[in-house]
């Protein structure tokens, strides 16, 4: 087949900019093929190259006594004790899933599943972080049932539990909806994969489902901005198959028991030439690749389209050569396809060859280590002036209004959506705080969770990055679990754009401030930029995913509330209605700054509460809503009333961080009063629960009518 | 007493099961779907999952795997057999239990703990909760919305083979029905998960004296 020349026109299509196509040319001595050129291309888009964030990422905290392995492999592995680890990572499918939602986020559970049993672990936990447009935009509705339906479809299929997530409607998002899914998994520390080959002359084996033509270009789409073409992308979006990928973990966990893989890749966003160039370059070596052999859905394939090709559900992997037989019998054992279709190679090429005809002939490591990086031009984004008049509400009129908000109304018309249950060692489902997993066989438990404010981040990126961060802390802490490390999914507009490069610099600048002080370092994360449609970009969205370890010997914190038991509130009283849920939903009025993050303050009251455990039989943590939605919570999961004693607007709703609310009866609230003391952490009684009412002051409704509100706005709002 | 767990492709609750059923006391083999053959054991249970994905039907392809001859053979024979979820979808097609599964009324995968009536004592599986008790389990299913004409129905019913009813519906089955058994009170089917609520661990134990007692009466068989 005649070949495409290479024009202009053809290299701005694939996204590659002049100076960067000048560099190729330096680099070959020659123009491109076109095979070629789609292979820079895939491996130099923002997608994969990390051009535009990687000078910043640098500065991120990513080691520590507990980090097994940082960013950089498919995700990150942290050591929980006992010979045992997690290992986990969230990346976002935002573009695909905005184009054509069910499959979008289907593929986007499915690549971070595939991600976290490539390295050898079985998957436990999956959570998702999404953002979508206001409830009345004419693509909200569609967008949730499509996505919702698309994680549950794949997660629910595979068969791992979905235990928490996010989920906001801002008009930031109207045009680019944001979906970011995470996934956990358990393996021994000794039986670690990695990606990186060695050995020559070694096989490289293609495993799984065939190739076909969906998802070419992928990854450049990616790395677009939107405008009203979209609808000409659906194509390039790839399609799922839970049932091929739940085999191809199976087999692939069976084969690395057997000793006789040497390493292993998935191939995920640029498919084949993402995945080859990975595994030879960090292995030092060079790969061959016999196009002919790669097993193929559609006829008459082009190198080109293999080698760009995002089918879903596959594998690259090098195998001890004198295995090969025992390996092929695994993969025939779940009717999986398996192939040998390449070799390592001792020099720094990448050969690829298609009946016997070169196809493209690269320096392989020039591929990555000459991938462009940019130093992009930035502002500092200037913190908003402090919010003046402060609104005042009746409370429990304002609390009644957040509740029947889609950002604030119970989320169980989503999550009973997701199995939660699956592997029969769910602790704590999803709904309340973060979920909570048994480490299969032992008496551990993992806890996970996700967090981000991005009306933080737009007002003050580095106090909202920081806050992000502190969030995940206290849902970790909040069951008693120590937290241990964090994975960061960075979604942000055009970083061409001086002022959302502002947006990241800063957000990055605080998550690495939090990570280090609260000693969560990041291991690993995504990033997503041209989050931005017609010129317009989402709202900043740094989603924080977060996980911690409660003992063997230590109870987790997952009680409810009684008719009697005192409301605590851990750290000060709320004073900061700027940015507030409160302000934004109520008031519609977004000003002001973000809330302070005093991280020292935030470490302490978080060992605070982890070292008081035994006492402390019901805890939450405070974040949209203040104390008002808090306590309102912690009475709709228990089924008791709560009354609070004050009726002050910014106690109730004020954001301030740092803060828990704990329900325990008088003596554990005697006990739990001195221990604060004596740690410096401030606390005080704030009111108690009891009857059937929700009473702010001498405001109150019933918790029955509120709780009907609550739990039925999603559904009156989508379903 | 020994169970077999079988094992599709896309099961993903055979390990929850076995678990359970060894927590019981049994000792569990799991089996594979290609095999022709049962090991000799008392009790089948076939787990929850997508056996095939749910492609073309949920439980139809799974119905028509080698090892569902021996399984419908040790039905036959009276053998004990219990379909959970995705078990309980590929027993109705393979025709051991009648009626089917259609998809949920409301369309949409449910995941949710969720009140139950033991509808009869008797059988193995129910005997120790009596009838008429209420507990609460688990359900997680996009096809749990049990269908069969009257005539299938009004027979169930007459002749106490249904084992389960929803207090509140969740997926428009016929009767509110959740579980039922075959004529011989062998077999039983149901959509509810009492494997996921067998320890203290879950925060619910309400399934665990489904396996406790059926492992007691076969093992007293």
């Amino acid at each position: 087949m005649q070949e495409p020349a290479i024009t202009e026109e053809l290299i701005e299509a694939h996204g590659i900019k002049p100076e960067e196509y000048a560099e190729i040319l330096r680099i070959l001595n020659r123009p491109p093929s076109f095979t070629e050129l789609g292979i820079f291309s895939a491996m130099w888009n923002e997608h994969c190259s990390y051009k535009s964030s990687k000078i910043h990422l640098k500065k991120l905290p990513t080691s520590g006594p507990q980090v097994i392995c940082g960013p950089g492999e498919n995700a990150g592995v942290v050591d929980i004790g006992d010979g045992q680890a997690v290992v986990f990572k969230m990346e976002s499918h935002n573009h695909p899933s905005y184009i054509e939602p069910y499959q979008g986020a289907a593929t986007g559970v499915g690549g971070i599943l595939r991600d976290v049993f490539t390295m050898g672990a079985r998957p436990i936990a999956a959570m998702n972080a999404l953002s979508f447009g206001e409830k009345d935009h004419p693509k909200t509705r569609q967008l949730v049932h499509g996505v919702v339906e698309g994680v549950g479809g794949y997660g629910n299929a595979f068969g791992v539990p979905t235990v928490g997530g996010e989920v906001r409607f801002h008009a930031a998002y109207n045009g680019n909806c944001l979906v970011n899914a995470f996934a956990a998994g358990l393996a021994r520390t000794d039986q670690i994969f990695y990606s990186a080959a060695s050995g020559v002359g070694r096989p490289v084996v293609y495993l799984g489902a065939k190739t076909g033509r969906d998802g070419v270009g992928g990854a450049t789409m990616a790395s677009a901005e939107f405008d009203e073409s979209i609808e000409e992308k659906r194509p390039t979006v790839q399609v799922g198959d839970p049932f091929t990928e739940k085999r191809l973990m199976e087999a692939c966990l069976e084969l690395m028991q057997t000793g006789a893989v040497v390493s292993i890749q998935d191939m995920g966003a640029a498919g084949l030439t993402c995945s080859a160039v990975e595994m030879g370059d960090k292995g030092g070596l060079g790969i061959r690749l016999d196009l002919e052999k790669v097993p193929q859905r559609e006829t008459a394939m082009t190198a080109y389209e293999m080698m760009l090709s995002e089918s879903q559900e596959r594998m690259l992997m090098v195998l001890d050569p004198a295995r090969e037989a025992e390996a092929k019998a695994v993969f025939d054992k779940w009717d999986l396809d398996f192939a040998i279709v390449g070799e390592t190679i001792a020099e720094d090429r990448f050969l690829i060859l298609h009946h016997g005809e070169v196809k493209a002939d690269v320096p392989l490591s020039r591929l990555s280590s000459s991938a462009p990086e940019y130093d992009r031009p930035w502002e500092p984004v200037e913190p908003p002036a402090p919010l003046e008049d402060v609104p005042q509400v009746d409370p429990v009129d304002a609390l009644k209004w957040l509740l029947q908000c889609p950002n604030c109304a119970s989320r169980a018309w989503i999550y009973e959506q997701y199995d939660s249950q699956v592997m029969a060692d769910t602790v704590r489902i999803p709904g309340f705080g973060a979920g909570v997993i048994r480490v299969h066989g032992t008496d551990k438990k993992l806890a996970f969770t996700s967090d981000v404010t991005p009306r933080y981040v737009q007002a003050n990126p580095v106090e909202g990055g920081k806050q992000a961060v502190a969030e995940a802390f206290r849902n970790l802490c909040a069951v008693g679990a120590k937290p241990l490390a964090t994975t960061d999914n960075l979604n942000f507009g055009n970083p061409e754009k001086p002022q959302i490069m502002g947006q990241f610099v800063g957000a990055l600048d605080g998550i690495g401030q939090a990570c280090t002080a609260l000693d969560m370092p990041i291991v690993s994360g995504n990033v997503s930029l041209y989050n931005e449609t017609d010129g317009q970009a989402i709202l900043p969205t740094p989603t924080i995913g977060a996980v911690g370890l409660i003992g063997a010997e230590e109870e987790p914190i997952l009680g409810l509330a009684r008719a009697g038991h005192v409301a605590l509130l851990v750290g000060g009283e709320g004073t900061h209605l700027g940015q507030s849920a409160l302000l934004a939903e109520v008031f519609n009025r977004e000003e002001g700054d973000a809330p302070p993050v005093d991280l020292d303050e935030e470490a302490k009251n978080g060992a605070f509460i982890r070292d008081n455990r035994d006492w402390i039989k019901c805890c939450t943590d405070l974040s949209d809503g203040g104390l008002a939605l808090a306590a309102f919570e912690m009475a709709a999961a228990s089924g008791v009333g709560v009354q609070i004693d004050s009726s002050d607007t910014a106690q109730l709703f004020g954001e301030d961080q740092g803060r828990y609310l704990i329900a325990c009866n008088f003596d554990a609230a005697e006990a739990l009063m001195i221990a604060a003391g004596q740690a410096g952490v401030t606390i005080a009684t704030v009111g108690r629960f009891t009857g059937e009412a929700v009473r702010f002051g001498r405001s109150e409704a019933p918790l029955e009518e509120l709780v009907e509100t609550w739990q039925g706005a999603l559904a009156a709002a989508f379903a | 007493m020994k169970a077999a767990v079988i094992v599709f492709p896309g099961s993903n609750c055979d390990r929850d099961l076995a678990m359970a059923f060894e927590q019981a006391g049994m000792s569990v083999e799991r089996v594979w779907h290609k095999d022709t053959a049962l090991p000799k054991v008392d009790l089948v249970g076939i787990p929850g999952g997508f056996s095939f994905g749910d492609y073309l039907r949920c439980g139809a392809i799974a119905a028509n795997a080698p090892i569902c001859n021996a399984v419908r053979a040790h039905a036959e024979a009276g053998g004990y057999v219990l379909g959970v979820c995705n078990g309980f979808q590929v027993l109705t097609e393979t025709g051991l239990l009648p009626g089917a599964l259609l998809r949920n009324a409301g369309l949409k995968y449910i995941c949710r703990t969720v009140d139950l009536r033991v509808e009869t004592a008797d059988s193995a599986y129910t005997e120790s909760y009596g009838a008429g008790t209420e507990i609460a389990l688990p359900i997680a299913h996009h096809d749990g919305n049990y269908f069969a004409d009257d005539a299938t129905l009004d027979r169930l019913e007459g002749e106490g083979l249904v084992a389960f009813r929803y207090l509140q519906n969740p997926n428009g089955s016929a009767r509110d029905i959740a579980g039922i058994l075959s004529p011989n009170r062998r077999v039983l089917g149901m959509m509810p998960h009492p494997e996921r609520a067998s320890e203290a661990a879950h925060g619910n134990e309400d399934g665990a004296r489904l396996f406790a007692h059926t492992a007691e009466a076969l093992a007293a068989a």
